[in-house]
């Protein structure tokens, strides 16, 4: 195998994600690790908004839809099921199945990217304004009430298949990362296969594309429909990790969040995503702690900095600015070492011409 | 015949709230294809300007029809200025830095003001009756305010000079400004004449609906639904999809209560968009205005 530079970044990133998760629950508190598992759930989300916005040029402002969807469809299956191993299968194909629907919609209806980003956006409130409306007790599929804007309690994920061994919040923090690493593998290995290169040309000229003979529609289908099932598997973590679902998730502010994650973090890079919701989870939890400037004042400054000013996102500027870098001092090297030769060369000439 | 004409009434002022609240935004994206998710935030502080204006001893009348169109423009023309002006050719990158902005207003009444506001306003004029059933003046009021506000913007774009060179500018900007336009002009006066609009259109409904920071979120939606089926033709465009919609939310509101009715709405316009890419003045009454 061809070790390019990139798959050597992404087998550090691995690294240090495996180490991560090793060492984390014996350096950090039982509380820190519980609350962690929220931002990885998070942290798919915004992987998956990385893969198909970053890599596939769909503006998708709606992506809390398909986490919402995969939160609550877990939740609802493993109270009717009794147990998580199907539910979570069922979760992830719900997600993916409503993504592939509502992308069959917006893809072979040619619609415009301004146009997607609406209809996704109005696609995710009207999940919000319907399940808010569900809090009688004649809104219940199977056995789970869905309880209108208080939610549902999502039942523990447990070990496969016999329904017994609950595992404990702690434990949430192990699947939610294997989750992350794991996706994280697959995106970066789609994105680099003959599939994920006809999407990325796909964001750069979807019309040269079509020419040479894609179906970009097909194409652009796929991707948002894996991106749909990552954001539903980011959901199920979701859902365990704050014990609830409500119609929150479904939210304006939430549909924000995300399109900032991967704003700050870079498009055209996964780990940016990942690392912006993070960096945006922790800075939105310790501005709630001190309670003197309000979270939206701060993250619209922060999007509106970012479109002006760092159009890229802070990885990809970086990755830009250390290549530039690089190119100037190899350069100055190689300028040094002509010089030094034409001067030994030059000294050369002056002993010849003594003789 | 008294509940057909209540009903009647009902979806007219569906219609008419649904034209109020996307007016300025169709005018703001049917001018400068510049789509402002901000708009909810224009309404929203349309409806504060008239709260507490009216709760300092402004007469509510003066505060809905004068204040909040001018306080909410001038805040239009600032935000052109200070934002979109860098932005213009660049849609997503617009659609993202006003989203910014929708954040950073919600974030600023809600540290200027609080999260909620003690102090409403109620609707100035009383009820009438309808046979059995009873409906507010109000709502009459404000059907007859949307209409007006239909004729003066036909006007204004028929017969002024600036809606001349304001539909010149629409049609091509470059020939425009090479016969001597100031483009630049003509946009910043449409971005705060769009933004007057919404800021009056907010400070009509704040006694309908209260005032919260985040009331910008729950007409967003509708209003971005109705301006994008619309189609490019600002007023044509806006007139019929806000017929259509509001009669489909109207209509089913009535069969099945008000949330089906919204959701009804949101879902006839996606299938309408999925018909009709480009809106229903992109198929129908093209050259209207």
């Amino acid at each position: 195998m061809n070790w390019s530079r990139e798959n050597r970044w992404r087998a550090v990133i691995v690294a240090a994600g495996v180490l991560f998760t090793l060492a984390a629950p014996s350096m950090l508190e039982l509380f820190t690790i519980i609350n962690l598992s929220t931002a990885i759930a998070l942290a798919i989300l915004a992987l998956s908004l990385g893969l198909i916005w970053g890599y596939g040029g769909i503006l998708c402002f709606g992506q809390t839809a398909f986490f919402g969807i995969g939160a609550y469809a877990y939740t609802i299956a493993a109270v009717n099921f009794g147990g998580s191993s199907w539910a979570i299968l069922l979760a992830i194909l719900a997600a993916a199945a409503f993504a592939a629907v509502l992308g069959y919609f917006m893809f072979y209806g040619r619609v415009s990217d301004v146009y997607m980003a609406v209809i996704t956006l109005t696609v995710t409130l009207i999940l919000y304004s319907l399940l808010r409306r569900t809090s009688g007790p004649e809104y219940k599929i199977g056995n789970a009430l869905l309880g209108g804007f208080n939610g549902v309690n999502s039942p523990p994920l447990n070990l496969p298949w016999p329904p017994y061994t609950p595992l404990y919040p702690e434990h949430v923090f192990y699947v939610g990362m294997a989750v992350l690493i794991i996706g994280y593998v697959l995106c970066a290995w789609l994105v680099q296969t003959h599939f994920g290169r006809v999407a990325v040309a796909i964001r750069e000229n979807e019309l040269r594309a079509e020419l040479i003979g894609y179906d970009t529609r097909l194409y652009k289908l796929v991707l948002f429909t894996i991106g749909g099932a990552v954001a539903g598997a980011g959901g199920i973590i979701f859902c365990n990790g704050v014990g609830r679902i409500t119609p929150d998730v479904f939210n304006l502010y939430n549909s924000a969040l995300a399109i900032i994650w991967v704003i700050v973090g870079g498009r055209g890079t996964l780990v940016g995503p990942v690392l912006g919701s993070f960096a945006l989870f922790y800075l939105t939890t310790w501005l709630g702690t001190q309670g003197t400037v309000n979270n939206n004042l701060v993250l619209g400054l922060i999007l509106i900095v970012f479109v002006l000013a760092v159009p890229k996102g802070i990885l990809p500027t970086f990755i830009s600015w250390w290549d530039k870098a690089r190119q100037r001092r190899s350069m100055q090297r190689r300028e040094l070492k002509v010089r030094r030769r034409r001067g030994r060369a030059s000294l050369l000439e002056e002993a010849a011409d003594e003789k | 015949m008294d509940l057909a004409i209540a009903l009647a009434l009902q979806i007219v002022y569906g219609i008419a709230n649904l034209v109020l609240i996307s007016l300025g935004l169709a005018i703001i994206f049917g001018m400068m294809r510049v789509i402002n998710l901000a708009h909810g935030e224009f309404l929203m502080l349309g409806g504060y300007t008239v709260v507490i204006s009216t709760n300092h001893g402004v007469n509510i009348w003066f505060a809905m029809l004068v204040l909040a169109p001018l306080v909410v423009g001038l805040i239009g023309v600032l935000v052109e200025r200070l934002l979109i002006q860098y932005l213009y050719g660049r849609m997503v990158d617009t659609l993202l830095a006003t989203w910014g902005l929708s954040l950073l207003f919600v974030g600023l009444v809600t540290t200027i003001f609080g999260a909620q506001t003690e102090t409403t306003i109620s609707p100035p004029l009383g009820a009438i009756s309808i046979g059995d059933y009873s409906s507010s003046a109000y709502e009459l009021f404000l059907i007859g305010v949307t209409v007006a506000l239909l004729l003066l913007v036909w006007a204004v774009m028929k017969w002024t000079r600036l809606g001349l060179v304001a539909r010149a500018t629409m049609q091509s900007d470059d020939m425009a400004s090479a016969l001597g336009v100031s483009t630049r002009n003509v946009y910043m006066i449409t971005f705060g004449l769009g933004a007057a609009i919404s800021g009056l259109a907010g400070g009509l409904l704040a006694p309908v609906t209260g005032v919260l920071p985040s009331i910008g979120a729950t007409y967003i939606a509708k209003a971005f639904i109705t301006v994008i089926s619309g189609g490019a033709s600002i007023l044509a465009g806006t007139s019929a999809a806000s017929i259509l919609l509001g009669g489909i939310n109207g209509i089913m509101s009535f069969l099945t209560g008000p949330t089906l009715g919204e959701v009804a709405l949101l879902a006839a316009a996606i299938v309408l968009i999925r018909l009709m890419p480009t809106g229903i003045t992109g198929r129908f009454f093209r050259k209207s205005l």
